[in-house]
């Protein structure tokens, strides 16, 4: 990592960080110098290889604001997010969208960046539906607050959840504003032997009852659903829906969730196929693992980048390259041209410079 | 050129209904901020989408600006017409185009009105969440366009939170596909930066919404306060309780009374507020609900709580807030909705904030508004008829939603900025973020033809503005861009 940050940018009191860092930004722009932002480096395997001087966020941390019957966050990006679901436990709150962290170093800033969410995803909704509001730091060197830290508002484009996803390559996010939930009292893991597709099917019709689900994923003829809200829900719906209830249920969504699952293990190039959640099974000649209902569909082992694109959009989805294989055939499904020509204006407009970021998503 | 656009649209195959002359075009010249009106110099009325391709295009290779009309229910004047602008209306594009009960999606044009979604997802078990008050009339399209909540979106969230995917055209014409019909899509999350833009960044020609179970049980409730304070204080128990309410509806003295005297609810004569509640979910779970809810009521000193026994009951309890607008309209001629989101902890300070700045305009103001999330909908009384009357209840409003930027809210929850809070978004934001605002725009729209002039402030008109102190009196009606 070359020498360019000057000293005084990481020593800095930190309520200086924003205004320092925006003029770190602007003269790396004159200089036309790439920064890679860099939280805990825990997603660096994640889209293209980070390249550039790397601004370190993880400096700027910290609670903001938070006010748990406001059901509101606010918290500065280089926050660990270890640090974040702990305050949100002390009040019986949590980030809904259950973020892997994929390491110990995980930050905020990088969880919305990368735009991931867990198992819960598809029943409480995704990392950007619960971003409220975001400061950035633009490509221009501009300190910038879009959304807010209420729950509903509807002025101005909604440009945090822009950034919810957008790899750093528009702004550099500085602190992000969120809407927390309570955490369920009670939750519970039901196994029922099912093969692919049958399981992909009763998640379905389950998820169209009014059940208290809060995950469902199928490995090696298993299907795993979890349960979770007031004890009363819980059980009611137990009680309906049979299965064996697992003992180690939590163990077993956080492995997922953190890739720790053997499945996961193989070192072999992992794809993730996003598909509608009804979606017929998609052939593959490798195991595939099948979360989120039938929404997020992974599947480990050397696969035709071109031939599976083709068969995942055919039914609806799109495939990304999330782990390892070789990259050059693109981490992430090809744009249209129309989107591209306005994912191109967008990153001309925030970033003209090409700075932040380069690379991570597309070829910019 | 306004006959040859006219000549070139007729002849879109199959074409589309044209209309150009005055009179056939004055039921267009408002949405519903009313206090606005302007006649279009054209409309067109598509029936399927590939004429809206068309249409797109030729406004652009002309320079026309294109306004985007749903359902015309929008209340910031986002659909009011352009003066030399087409007013395209999309009210005749209203087919379900694909439904999915075991995947829980419908796909649909955009002029589908709100509730037929959720009516052709019932006999399946499902419904579409979002349903604002305007439900029976908004069109899907509009909802997209404005990123509508209703009643039961603190539990369900806004629009934004039950769609999958857009098909929009953009000012050049070109057909974008947004979201997918998986839980995301790659790239930029263009579906969530669409939703909200005001008609600005696109024609939504197509929505894929997604459709939730409903709920096995639900209970409502009603419980009447002696101040707005102790209401408040429930709802953030409620909140704090680990509780999320479908809806928490407030409604305050002035609103009581109306609901009063036209609906004979027969509530305590001293009660300051109202507070309904709905949980919904599992039979259990909503009847363990319903007790805590009761018993937090209870503890924050409701002096009556009325538990709803059974759907006529439910409907009777809902009818003070549903009935509430209505109901207002029978204290003075006209009224006025204002639309600030605040931290619900501030609502005790903002509402005694509301009251003596009305106060000071010699104006009425009744509150009904969704609690929950801290969305106030103040409804400022007025004589359109009493000179003076209108401009003083606009000045009324700007210095109201002053009031949410200033306790750290919001100028709109759910209502949009249109021509309305073009003034307040000055002060919301700072010109870059203007400025940002307008490099989003030219993104989709290089050439600002999709509802010019709305949203979104030019920053000349923010420093013009800026030199103005709002105390001092509404912009004069010269100074509103003129659409
Ligand atoms: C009595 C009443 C109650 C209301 N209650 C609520 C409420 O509870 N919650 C809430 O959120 N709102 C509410 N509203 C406001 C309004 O109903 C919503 O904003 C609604 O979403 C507007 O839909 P519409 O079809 O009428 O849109 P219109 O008024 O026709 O248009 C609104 C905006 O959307 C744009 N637009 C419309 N269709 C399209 C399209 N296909 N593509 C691109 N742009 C488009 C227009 O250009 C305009 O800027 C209420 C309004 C009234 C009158």
């Amino acid at each position: 990592m070359g020498g360019f940050l000057a000293p005084t940018f990481l020593d800095s009191e930190m309520s200086d960080f924003i205004p320092q860092l925006c003029d770190h930004v602007r003269r790396s722009a004159e200089a036309k110098t790439r920064l890679r932002i860099r939280g805990g480096s825990t997603k660096d395997f994640y889209g293209g290889a980070p390249t550039g001087v790397a601004v370190e966020m993880g400096a700027y941390a910290g609670i903001i604001a938070y006010e748990p019957r406001e059901l509101v966050l606010t918290v500065k990006a280089g926050t660990r997010l270890s640090e974040v679901e702990a305050a949100l436990a002390a009040e019986r709150q949590m980030l809904a969208f259950e973020p892997p962290h994929f390491g110990e170093g995980a930050t905020i800033g990088g969880t919305v960046a990368a735009g991931f969410s867990g198992p819960r995803r598809p029943y409480a909704g995704s990392a950007r539906d619960f971003v409220l509001g975001a400061r950035i730091v633009n490509g221009k060197g501009e300190d910038l607050s879009f959304g807010g830290r209420v729950i509903k508002n509807v002025a101005g484009y909604d440009v945090s959840r822009l950034m919810t996803g957008a790899l750093g390559t528009l702004g550099i996010l500085t602190e992000l504003s969120f809407k927390v939930l309570p955490r369920p009292a009670a939750h519970v893991t039901l196994a029922f032997q099912l093969e692919a597709p049958q399981a992909v099917e009763q998640a379905n019709l389950w998820a169209g009852q009014p059940l208290p689900l809060s995950a469902a994923a199928w490995q090696e003829g298993v299907l795993r659903v979890r349960l979770s809200g007031a004890e009363s829900a819980v059980k009611a719906a137990t009680a309906r829906l049979g299965g064996d209830a697992m003992r180690d249920g939590d163990a077993f969504w956080k492995d997922l969730r953190e890739h720790r699952l053997p499945f996961f293990r193989a070192g072999l190039p992992l794809w993730r196929l996003s598909l509608p959640q009804a979606a017929a099974p998609i052939p593959t000649p490798h195991a595939q693992l099948i979360d989120w209902g039938g929404g997020q569909r992974w599947v480990s082992g050397e696969l035709d980048a071109v031939a599976l694109r083709a068969s995942v959009a055919a039914a609806g989805g799109h495939a990304t390259l999330f782990r390892g294989g070789d990259k050059s055939q693109g981490v992430f499904h090809p744009l249209q041209p129309a989107l591209a020509k306005i994912h191109k204006r967008l990153k001309e407009a925030f970033d003209p410079a090409g700075i932040l970021n380069h690379g991570r998503l597309y070829d910019f | 050129m306004n006959h040859e656009l006219a000549r070139t649209l007729e002849a879109i195959q199959p074409p589309p209904v044209v209309m150009v002359d005055e009179e056939r075009l004055r039921p267009f010249e408002t949405d519903a901020f009313v206090s606005h009106r302007q006649v279009p110099m054209m409309a067109v009325l598509p029936d399927r989408e590939s004429q809206v391709g068309e249409i797109v295009s030729a406004c652009a290779a002309r320079g026309v600006p294109v306004v985007t009309r749903g359902a015309g229910t929008g209340i910031s004047g986002g659909a009011i017409p352009h003066a030399e602008g087409v007013l395209l209306v999309v009210t005749r594009m209203r087919a379900l185009l694909a439904l999915d009960p075991l995947g829980r999606t419908a796909t649909v044009e955009p002029g589908m009105r709100n509730l037929v979604v959720s009516e052709i997802a019932a006999p399946h078990g499902l419904f579409y969440a979002p349903d604002p008050s305007s439900q029976l009339v908004c069109s899907i399209g509009g909802n997209v366009a404005e990123n509508a909540g209703g009643v039961h979106c603190l539990k369900y969230g806004f629009t934004l939170h039950n769609i999958l995917a857009v098909v929009a055209y953009d000012g050049e014409g070109e057909r974008l596909e947004l979201g997918s019909l998986a839980l995301d899509a790659p790239g930029y999350d263009l579906m969530a930066l669409i939703t909200g833009s005001e008609g600005n960044l696109g024609v939504v020609t197509q929505v894929v919404v997604r459709l939730l179970p409903r709920p096995a049980a639900t209970e409502t409730l009603l419980a009447a306060f002696g101040s707005v304070r102790e209401a408040a204080e429930a709802v953030g128990e409620i909140l704090g309780a680990g509780l999320i309410p479908a809806a928490l509806e407030m409604m305050d003295r002035v609103v009581i009374e109306a609901c009063e005297r036209y609906m004979n609810l027969g509530f305590p004569k001293d009660a300051e507020a109202l507070l309904l509640a709905e949980v919904d979910g599992g039979v259990e779970e909503t009847r363990d609900a319903l007790a805590l809810v009761r018993s937090i009521l209870e503890r924050c000193g409701a002096t009556e709580v009325r538990v709803a026994r059974d759907d006529a009951e439910r409907a009777e309890l809902w009818r003070s807030r549903k009935g509430a607008f209505t109901a207002l309209a029978t204290v003075r001629p006209d009224y006025y909705t204002i639309d600030g989101t605040i931290p619900r902890r501030m609502l005790p300070h903002v509402l005694d904030q509301v009251y003596s700045l009305a106060k000071a305009e010699g104006l009425l103001v009744g509150n009904v508004f969704h609690a929950g999330d801290g969305n106030i909908h103040p409804c400022i009384f007025y004589d359109a008829s009493v000179p003076g009357e209108l401009e003083r209840g606009e000045a009324l409003g700007g210095r109201i939603l002053e009031l949410c930027i200033d306790v750290g809210g919001t100028i709109t929850g759910e209502h949009g900025v249109g021509i309305e809070k073009l003034r307040q978004m000055c002060k919301q934001f700072r010109p870059a973020e203007i400025a940002a605002f307008h490099d989003v725009k030219r993104a989709f729209d290089p050439a600002s033809i999709l509802n010019p002039g709305k949203a979104v402030p030019t920053l000349n008109r923010c420093s013009e503005w800026g030199g103005m102190h709002i105390r001092d009196g509404r912009v004069p009606r010269a100074d509103i861009p003129r659409f």
